[in-house]
């Protein structure tokens, strides 16, 4: 009872000291998996040390499909939560519709604009005001690579071109194994297309056609060579991919079944499960030609517009929380994600975290840095979905022609317009 | 009316009588009201409100800029719903008739008097009782092409047999046809078995003494009348084939591709993933109008069969 008192008079006291104004916050999200929920967790500790109640309303499940269905329904029903997981342009759409508030005064307290990097900064601003948080940045070009398999294989090392990826998936395919690890739903369809596509056509061009959705840049040669391509690696997969979920195609890399999977650095997490490590037991190397570049995906908080003075206050203490450097680091180590950050040291981060921040650092020089489409960073969910549509029928329609694809994106996207 | 037929009675008992009439009288309305007011709001108010958004150009959230029939145009020039619609002509078509067909040969056989019926009968009528989820996730399993049936054959030695239908786009479609099939024709052996054993033995007795072969008995006496059976069968079949949802997405997910996407999920695809309200509303209100394409038929036949009787 006592320690009740003292607690509850510390609480007030802290409350009192801090700010005047606490309050109960609802957090809506989706980091419900083992690493991610520890890493929620964290976020509601250091917030709660402030002061602030976190109601936690995590929504399971589909990349995040299952908690925008909710996040609208409450919408519609005026009851949205104050804090909600919100990605890509995504933030942009509910900021027009007028849902989001301002969160300027953290950002001006804190620095924002010195320490994030441009052009993720740019996609959590409406009309130039931030209404969300960045949290994390996962980089999705990577290939996930069993040593020893490839070894076995006579595979010196993870292929750096398309020529030889093909070459090298023909031995490993001798010696017994499956060359590329997949599961066949269209976001995992898209996900390996976009990265084809990018190491073939370059920055400019992946955003030609995967931002601007320009209807040249999509019947381009290049787009058709990297169609082409991206259809080819059917052959270096085994029969089985229909419905598989990533972590199963992970787990068979992980058992020595597969040699490589192409997938983004949330991956690691199954690896590190598996008490692996980068660099030893398991290899994490750019897909061909994406050396210098970097696909983005990052989490961000959106804050909605609350009237209540409290929560608003609490909105702005999670939002420099979230940007605080220690939390930034114990975040992302849980995650799997770098920090968003630019000046935080990841002297602690594995090697594969290191090595996405060097690619990061080279892609933001060489204008190489490129938001992914498959994880709805690039469009709208309208026209994402179009182009998972026509992406992934023609990757499992044996008989469709490259340019019949081509021709099936333009007049997709303009119809989800 | 109870005051009507009653005997004189003092004024003040008349009067509870009255009373208990009129209660016994609005009760029943007043039970019913509720669940009718609910019925009327929540299905047909909804179906209206699923018209009206259908005539906009909602995205992600309801809005009211009113569109005309501009989302119905976006949606029948659209690749997915083509085969959606297709999908489902096939998928209805031959899960009504395969079911119907098994339904009725495993009832007329299950009618030849033979040992242990009952246990059989459980038997074929257990799938019924499974979820639709729990049929396509065992099916999965089954035509997975590198765990199941085809694994099987392989190991037994037959290494060139193929069974890969789940993961060949032309052919997915098949393999919820296979799972459906599989869950519903026991049922309709039920409803035939019913109508079967309603059947009056005499008949049977009576074509017998004329030198009628049993195949002649079924085709010509027995068939006929069982057409009521296989108009409930059909109605129920094609109610199951239009709301398949639960299937797909357990089975086949819709894939590979959207080879195997049904109305159902091409509707929750664009209304609560895609942001495409307005779309999703579209292909809602052509579902229901599939629904009253069977339903009007069987209602008007229905209640023309009421009066003549």
């Amino acid at each position: 009872m006592k320690t009740i008192h003292a607690l509850a008079a510390g609480a007030l006291l802290a409350a009192a000291v801090g700010q005047a104004n606490a309050a109960e916050i609802e957090v809506l999200h989706w980091w419900t998996s083992g690493g991610e929920a520890k890493a929620a967790n964290l976020l509601k500790e250091k917030l709660e040390a402030k002061g602030h109640t976190w109601k936690d309303f995590a929504v399971a499940g589909g990349a995040g499909d299952s908690a925008m269905t909710v996040l609208k329904s409450r919408a519609i029903s005026g009851n949205p939560p104050a804090v909600a997981q919100i990605k890509g342009p995504l933030i942009k759409e509910w900021g027009d519709m007028g849902f989001l508030g301002n969160i300027d005064k953290a950002a001006e307290a804190d620095g924002w604009d010195d320490f994030l990097p441009e052009e993720i900064a740019a996609a959590d601003k409406v009309d130039g005001h931030y209404a969300a948080v960045p949290v994390n940045i996962h980089r999705i070009n990577w290939i996930w690579a069993n040593p020893e398999v490839l070894e076995d294989s006579g595979v010196d090392h993870v292929p750096q071109t398309w020529d030889e990826f093909f070459d090298a998936a023909d031995k490993i395919r001798e010696a017994g194994y499956i060359p590329l690890a997949h599961g066949g739903q269209p976001w995992q369809d898209a996900t390996v297309f976009e990265v084809v596509m990018m190491g073939i056509g370059g920055g400019d061009f992946y955003r030609k056609a995967f931002v601007d959705l320009d209807p040249e840049a999509l019947t381009s040669d290049t787009m058709i060579k990297a169609l082409k391509t991206f259809k080819k690696l059917r052959g270096t997969m085994d029969d089985n991919i229909a419905g598989r979920d990533w972590n199963i195609a992970t787990s068979m890399v992980i058992n020595g079944k597969a040699a490589m999977q192409i997938m983004g650095d949330w991956a690691k997490g199954e690896f590190t499960a598996a008490g692996m490590t980068p660099g030893e037991d398991y290899e994490c190397v750019a897909p061909p030609m994406t050396e210098s570049m970097f696909s983005y995906n990052t989490d961000s908080l959106a804050m909605f517009d609350v009237d209540d003075e409290g929560k608003q206050q609490a909105q702005l203490d999670l939002a420099s929380i979230v940007l605080s450097k220690d939390f930034q680091v114990q975040f992302n180590q849980a995650k799997g994600s770098i920090p968003v950050r630019l000046d935080v040291s990841l002297d602690d981060f594995d090697a594969c975290a290191k090595a996405s921040r060097e690619a990061f650092d080279v892609a933001m020089d060489e204008d190489a840095l490129v938001p992914s489409l498959a994880h709805g960073m690039a469009v709208s969910d309208s026209q994402q979905g179009a182009v998972f549509d026509v992406i992934t029928n023609f990757f499992n329609d044996p008989d469709m022609k490259a340019e019949t694809a081509s021709e099936r994106l333009v007049s997709a996207v303009r119809a989800a317009e | 009316m109870p005051s009507n037929v009653s005997a004189p009675a003092t004024g003040e008992r008349r009067h509870r009588r009255s009373l208990a009439g009129h209660i016994e009288r609005v009760l029943p309305r007043l039970v019913v009201a509720p669940s009718l007011g609910v019925a009327l709001f929540f299905v047909y108010g909804y179906m209206l409100w699923t018209f009206l958004l259908s005539l906009t150009n909602s995205r992600m959230l309801p809005q009211y800029d009113f569109v005309g029939f501009a989302q119905y145009a976006r949606l029948f020039a659209n690749e997915r719903w083509h085969v959606a619609a297709t999908n489902l002509v096939v998928f209805g078509g031959l899960f009504i008739v395969s079911c119907l067909v098994i339904g009725l040969l495993l009832a007329v056989f299950l009618d030849q008097r033979i040992r242990q019926e009952g246990a059989l009968r459980t038997v074929y009528l257990y799938p019924m009782a499974l979820s639709l989820i729990v049929t396509g996730v065992v099916w999965r399993w089954l035509l997975n092409p590198g765990l199941g049936i085809q694994a099987m054959v392989r190991g037994w030695g037959f290494e060139d047999f193929t069974f890969n239908w789940l993961v060949d786009s032309d052919m997915a479609i098949y393999t919820l046809v296979i799972a459906a099939v599989w869950q519903a024709s026991g049922f309709v052996m039920a409803l035939f078995l019913a109508g079967l054993r309603s059947i009056d033995d005499s008949l049977f007795q009576a074509a017998a003494l004329d030198g009628a072969s049993l195949p002649r008995i079924y085709t010509r006496i027995v068939l006929p009348s069982l057409r009521p059976v296989v108009f409930s069968a059909v109605m129920i079949l094609a109610h199951i084939a239009i709301k398949s949802f639960d299937l797909v997405m357990a089975l086949t997910g819709g894939g590979p591709g959207y080879a195997t996407d049904l109305p159902a999920t091409f509707m929750y695809a664009h209304t609560f993933t895609r942001g495409q309200i307005g779309l999703g509303s579209a292909s809602a209100i052509m579902m229901l109008c599939g629904v009253l394409a069977i339903l009007v038929p069987y209602l008007y036949s229905e209640l023309r069969g009421q009066r003549h009787g």
